[in-house]
């Protein structure tokens, strides 16, 4: 999905001689180790932030040690036995569930009517539909705790469904959008003029079609909602907060390598589901 | 995005079948009425309150946006918030260019390396890489640790909780918006261009200077675009990274809805924050369009 195959390109006849046709002297040569250099160390500043908390999350000195001298898991059994941050865990785990299966099912049936209905003003209303995307979340979290705050829905479970939701209904509109606009048709009109009813044929055949872009929304949307960070800051209280808010104050409060342990933590679990999301589409 | 904004919605008319492949009106309006019950609910009315707050108090009332603009301290971090946009776009642009190269470059295991650096950056959550920031930057921290160690400095240097820090960190979030777009385009470039040129008697940076670089910059124009916008309403970073000097909009805008509780001045401040990036998203939709691709990765 990020990355397509290159295989056009590879077709082309001249494609893999053309590199190999001229002589390098010497002077190119330390031009190429050059740029061979700098681009390793862009890639280096890529991944050296996911890269360090690995190792600071396994130290055991209290402060940032690094290279740690001895490794340890205590900071993962003290992240596993504080009440607060498992609260926090659990709070976020239960938006992002409740904002996937919500954004998903909202998501589908909008890109349905999206792709394949009769709607007026339809530019108008897919323009509305990603706005979301464009706002600040900054802004977007500010307006949210004002109509939130006297409401008492800051730090509810319901006030998160709602403004995750809505961040992550653009995500599955543009992945169930492109499924459907690949989708033959014809198929459909076959199962319609074969005696299928509506209802029939889209269960039967288009569903099972976009079936494996709609898991990938759902997927998306539950990572939009887990590693959401600005808006749940605005909208957390003291009753409720967001792994990501207790994450914040944490890391503004008090450094301690359990963040590194948390930090390891949701890192690998959005780096495990996009690369498992990679594979599975790359199958396609 | 892009895809769902350009297409042509229409298409179904010319598919055969005819009206028989369109769903009806009063069904495609069901399908769509949950979204746009969300929608109004959970995003235009929060909004909508937000702007009236910011001109009404209730009768109406300009002082928020008199504030902006008389006071030379708020002047400042708007003057401040563009400059650290435009510093992080230009270093993206710079950093983003040699990697997209390396992801379209015919020598497998080198794009596969690039692509997998960009995958890591791209999906590590934006809050654990501030963290890690912080982390590395900060006075006992990695970096001060291994050049002292190392004896290129004396004393701990100041890494963390300025402007350069910002900028790094920025950087490091915006560096996979910038990547993609230029990635595509030069992934569109058909590679028999680049040998005729050779063939024509360009040397390598000849043919780069004079075929791929004009040719990508269609992606170049999408990513700065991309990257200028989403840089100018960034909040987690810079809040984390960031010290009192280098408040910018959004941590503006954080500090008086949340500390100093001045509501009307923070609905003013992010009207004018939505308005700039509304309005530069329809100045520069086309860029939105160009980066095919882009769609299925954010």
């Amino acid at each position: 999905m990020l990355i397509e195959t290159r295989s056009h390109r590879l077709a082309s006849p001249l494609a893999g001689s053309c590199a190999t046709i001229w002589h390098r002297p010497w002077a190119a040569t330390v031009a190429v180790l050059l740029q061979g250099a700098v681009l390793a160390l862009i890639l280096f500043y890529l991944v050296l932030p996911t890269l360090v908390i690995l190792p600071i999350s396994l130290g055991t000195a209290n402060h940032i040690e690094f290279p740690p001298r001895q490794l340890t898991l205590h900071w993962y059994r003290e992240y596993l036995s504080d009440p607060d941050w498992m609260a926090a865990t659990w709070f976020s785990l239960k938006i992002a569930l409740a904002t996937s299966l919500a954004a998903t099912v909202i998501g589908t049936l909008a890109a349905i009517a999206l792709t394949r209905g009769d709607l007026p003003g339809k530019q108008a209303l897919q323009a509305l539909s990603l706005g979301p995307m464009v706002v600040p979340h900054v802004v977007f979290g500010v307006a949210l705790y004002l109509i939130f705050a006297p409401l008492e829905l800051t730090g509810n479970f319901v006030g998160f469904l709602l403004a995750h939701t809505v961040l992550a209904v653009p995500y599955v509109l543009i992945t169930v959008t492109a499924a459907l606009q690949r989708f033959d048709f014809t198929l459909e009109l076959a199962a319609l003029s074969c005696g299928a009813s509506r209802t029939r044929s889209f269960l039967l055949i288009v569903l099972p079609n976009i079936s494996p872009s709609v898991a990938v929304a759902a997927v998306f949307a539950f990572l939009s909602s887990f590693d959401e960070a600005t808006v749940a800051f605005f909208i957390s209280d003291t009753g409720g907060k967001t792994i990501s808010r207790k994450m914040f104050e944490d890391i503004d409060f008090n450094l301690t390598p359990v963040i590194a342990a948390v930090s390891t933590l949701l890192a690998g679990v959005s780096l495990l589901l996009m690369a498992a999301i990679r594979a599975t589409t790359r199958q396609h | 995005m892009a895809s769902v904004l350009s297409r042509p919605n229409d298409q179904s008319f010319r598919r055969p079948g005819g009206s028989a492949s369109r769903y009806s009106r009063p069904l495609s309006l069901a399908l769509i009425a949950p979204l746009l019950l969300l929608l109004s609910i959970g995003f235009l009315y929060p909004i909508g309150l937000l702007i009236k707050l910011s001109l009404f108090t209730p009768e109406l009332d300009l002082s928020s946006y008199r504030k902006i603009i008389e006071q030379p301290i708020y002047l400042s971090v708007m003057a401040r918030t563009f400059k650290i946009a435009l510093f992080v776009t230009i270093a993206s642009f710079l950093l983003g260019y040699p990697v997209a190269l390396a992801m379209a470059s015919l020598k497998r295991r080198l794009a596969a390396a690039a692509a997998a650096a960009v995958f890591i950056a791209l999906w590590s959550p934006v809050l654990v890489r501030s963290y890690a920031w912080i982390v590395l930057l900060q006075r006992n921290g990695v970096a001060n640790n291994a050049m002292t160690e190392l004896g290129m400095v004396e004393a701990p240097l100041k890494l963390i909780y300025n402007e350069g820090a910002v900028i790094v960190a920025m950087t490091h979030v915006l560096l996979p918006f910038m990547i993609l777009p230029i990635f595509a385009a030069l992934r569109s470039i058909p590679q028999e261009y680049v040998c005729a040129a050779r063939t024509l008697g360009a040397g390598a940076s000849t043919a780069f200077l004079r075929v791929t670089l004009p040719l990508s910059l269609p992606g170049v124009f999408a990513g700065c675009v991309m990257c200028f916008i989403l840089a100018l309403g960034f909040y987690i970073t810079p809040a984390l990274v960031g010290g009192p000097g280098t408040l910018i909009v959004a941590t503006l805008i954080g500090q008086q809805a949340t500390v100093l509780l001045d509501w009307p001045f923070a609905a003013a401040l992010s009207t004018t924050l939505l308005i700039a990036t509304l309005t530069m998203v329809l100045v520069f939709r086309q860029a939105f369009s160009i980066s095919k691709g882009f769609a299925s990765v954010d």
